[in-house]
């Protein structure tokens, strides 16, 4: 089933917590560089660090291409808020954000806000896609184009296209009165660049998989094998098409540490090298070169899409995944070279999603 | 010469704003936000102020406003992207803090005081509409007395996670329990370059006023005249000493729209024609509508009044602050618009349309300098007309004429919004 799809990578630019802006944009540039289609930036209240979103939107002007993918947490915050955020992220990005949607299980993370005590990680992952669920008909609001004022638009108002459709969301996920969350909308940000930005879901765990299936453009998977990989990889388009979502919308990604530090005397490529990390998925510790045999072998047994990688050490090993390794698949005829598209979902090979509120043969691709 | 501080509001989706022209664009897109902002750096601003995500669209029988419409991105992630294009010039969100929770605002705020090397701030709101609670989790709506209780504590928990770690940078737990928040563990950011990001408050109300003497580092207000402006500043700056704060502690800032000319009679012919953009026939019924509590839309707005009296429902219009008197506004309205024979839309246009300052870039200076030397504001938020470009002749033509003057800084000295405003970066509470 090789190679008529294209191979995609990602890379984390996080690392330890710093919070002046050079640093973040030096890293997403070079990312940008290497052609990646789009570089990610973890967090979590639980421990120090930048708000993801707010570095990211930092770093949109400062780049033209890249994908920008901030990890946003579902349980503290308002989906509301989470929806009109990524949505603006993509309008100051033009068309480059995602988010990668995760949940905060710990009681010292509930105690930071007060509102309700820590929760069952299945009830969250099932909250948290109900919050992707909510942003995409927030972000579906807006017909393409409404709210948008311009000397170009001179929009008749008397087509009512320019109203935008409240959602009247319920969730579902706590029965408790005053924990389950509701949103009326409509959205106050028009419809975004890509109509939906990517939605990322990491779905390691059974219940973040179920999520991610329903509501996930792109998911991460830890394996140890190739094998292993495509297992995962047809699970999950199979409970992707249980809910009657096109598999061939789902871009998987492997997501792998990588310690490129010291390859001389590494023991040699392959995730099974390496001791995992707790949280971080497969660890990978070798050279770039080996590296690139990794994601050639893994990739052209069409065990995976891509692979998502968070670099050990990012100034270090980030320079040496975008001038070894990306460099030789490049070479190799792997991966592009510069990027033929201008949007997130373009890079990942997605439709952009047609509205589910407009007129039949209305609001598809623009 | 006294200073003045300037700052420059984002147009936002109301009768201020027109469109058209070629220095209109999108509101929406980056370039425009970035034009704007670029501009205010040009003109040696203080700060770009953006509104915050607003309430639900403005309907007019089931169909959106016309001049509501307009969506507009959320502020403080369209101010980290400004961030990028700007070095000095600070930058303003407007966020609601009874929409919000402490400790997750706070993060964000003190982020981008970090990524934009000490040029946040934070324009507190208490929402005044009731929809939107209907989009969070807390849901429901407080009462205008409890939603001014939870924002004073909502900032000062903001200020205590601020000063939560040391000045050395090191993270030190915090614990805060109150009527609104019981809330404890560690913030995930050092102390930013600011301190504490600066705070806006909007001061027309007294609820208004006591809060930013109490809590605000600027406070904003509405055009008034020269008399009115004197006494908000005199009572504004009167209620510092109950909180042991010096009248400079807080700046008075005030809201005005500039029209220019070449001539004061250019600038007064520019600005009617502005004014009846600004009230398009469809937007004309609405404010009758309102305070009528009718629907008149078979009535032409080119034409006379209707002669009809109030309806059952007033407040046809969502989302906007009701009228103190609706039924002595309407007739009021009427009574003009009969005695002078205007249609409707005109005579909308009469009584709704504000402009503060008109005339020549040396009449519209001398406005400026004359309130702020009279003691009615310490400086201006600007309010463009045009999207984004409606700054552009402001910066070009009344700035250079400031500065010559000695009124207005000629380059910034400091590279934080509170030194540009020259506040002292808070004490750190340890």
């Amino acid at each position: 089933m090789p190679t008529t799809r294209s191979l995609h990578l990602a890379a984390e630019i996080g690392g330890p917590p710093r919070y002046d802006a050079a640093s973040h944009i030096a890293l997403a540039r070079l990312a940008e560089r290497g052609t990646l289609d789009f570089v990610t930036f973890r967090d979590s209240f639980a421990r120090p660090g930048p708000d993801a979103m707010a570095v990211l939107a930092r770093v949109a002007p400062e780049t033209t291409r890249i994908g920008l993918v901030p990890t946003v947490t579902t349980t503290h915050t308002e989906p509301f808020h989470v929806s009109s955020a990524v949505a603006t992220l993509d309008w100051m990005s033009r068309g480059r954000a995602g988010w990668h949607a995760d949940v905060s299980t710990t009681e010292a993370e509930a105690r930071l806000f007060g509102r309700r005590p820590a929760a069952p990680a299945p009830a969250l992952w099932q909250e948290a896609g109900e919050t992707a669920d909510v942003s995409a008909r927030l972000w579906d609001g807006w017909e393409d184009g409404a709210g948008i004022r311009g000397p170009s638009t001179g929009r008749d108002p008397s087509t009512g296209r320019d109203a935008p459709h409240p959602v009247d969301f319920e969730g579902t996920t706590f029965s408790v009165k005053g924990t389950t969350f509701s949103v009326k909308g409509p959205a106050r940000v028009p419809r975004p660049p890509q109509g939906r930005p990517v939605t990322v879901f990491d779905a390691t765990t059974g219940p973040a998989a179920r999520a991610a299936a329903r509501h996930a453009d792109v998911v991460y998977v830890r394996a140890s094998s190739p094998e292993r990989a495509a297992a995962l990889r047809d699970e999950l388009r199979r409970a992707a098409g249980a809910h009657g979502r096109d598999p061939d919308g789902l871009r998987v990604l492997v997501a792998l540490t990588v310690d490129l530090g010291d390859a001389e005397t590494a023991p040699g490529p392959g995730p099974e090298s390496g001791p995992p990390l707790a949280g971080h998925g497969t660890y990978f510790r070798g050279g770039p070169v080996d590296l690139a045999e990794l994601v050639t072998h893994w990739y052209r047994a069409g065990a995976v899409d891509g692979f998502h990688l968070t670099p050990l050490t990012p100034g270090r090993d980030l320079e040496r995944i975008v001038n070894g390794t990306v460099a030789l698949l490049q070479h190799r005829g792997l991966f592009r070279t510069f990027y033929p598209g201008g949007t997130l979902r373009e890079h990942l090979g997605l439709a952009r999603p047609a509205n589910r509120y407009a007129p039949r043969g209305a609001g598809a691709a623009s | 010469m006294k200073q003045m501080r300037l700052a420059v509001r984002f147009p936002g989706a109301d009768s201020t704003t027109v469109r058209g022209g070629h220095r209109s664009g999108g509101q929406i897109d980056f370039s425009s936000f970035a034009h704007l902002a670029r501009t205010a750096e040009r003109g040696k601003f203080d700060f770009l102020f953006l509104a915050g995500e607003g309430p639900r669209p403005r309907e007019h029988h089931g169909r959106t406003h016309d001049l509501g419409v307009a969506g507009r991105p959320e502020p403080l992630t369209l101010l980290g992207a400004l961030a990028a294009v700007t070095d000095r010039l600070g930058l303003a969100a407007t966020v609601d803090a009874t929409d919000n929770e402490p400790y997750e605002l706070a993060r964000r705020l003190a982020t981008l005081d970090h990524l934009s090397g000490g040029r946040a701030a934070w324009h507190v709101v208490t929402s005044p509409d009731a929809p939107t609670g209907e989009d969070v989790r807390r849901g429901g709506h407080l009462d205008r007395a409890e939603r001014y209780t939870r924002a004073a504590e909502f900032v000062a928990t903001a200020r205590e996670l601020w000063d939560s770690w040391t000045p050395e940078g090191t993270p030190r737990p915090f614990a805060h329990t109150g009527q609104h928040f019981d809330i404890s563990g560690e913030f995930t950011v050092p102390r930013s370059p600011q301190g504490h990001p600066v705070v806006l408050h909007s001061g027309d109300s007294d609820e208004g006023r006591e809060f930013a003497a109490s809590a605000a580092d600027v406070v904003l207000t509405r055009h008034r005249t020269l008399e009115d402006g004197q006494a908000l500043y005199a009572d504004v700056k009167a209620r510092l000493a109950a909180y042991g704060r010096r009248p400079d502690d807080l700046t008075v800032m005030a809201g005005v729209t500039v029209v220019l000319g070449d001539t004061d009679a250019e600038a007064q012919e520019n600005a009617a024609a502005l004014r009846r953009l600004q009230v398009s026939p469809r937007n004309a019924l609405p404010a009758p509508e309102q305070v009528r509590g009718r629907d008149l839309s078979p009535y032409d707005p080119e034409g006379p009044p209707p002669g009809v009296g109030p309806g059952p429902e007033p407040d046809l219009v969502r989302g906007r602050a009701r009228t103190a008197d609706p039924l002595r506004a309407a007739d009021t309205r009427r009574a003009s618009s009969e005695a002078t024979g205007l249609a409707v839309r005109r005579t909308v246009v009469e009584a709704t349309t504000r402009q503060s300052l008109v005339g020549s870039p040396e009449t519209v200076a001398t406005a400026l300098e004359t309130f702020v030397t009279a003691e009615a504001a310490d400086g201006f938020v600007l309010v463009p007309h045009l999207t984004p470009g409606g700054l552009d002749d402001f910066v070009d033509r009344v700035v250079p004429l400031l500065q010559e003057r000695g009124s207005f800084r000629s380059a910034y000295t400091g590279t934080t919004l509170r030194s540009h405003l020259g506040h002292a970066e808070p004490v750190w509470k340890g």
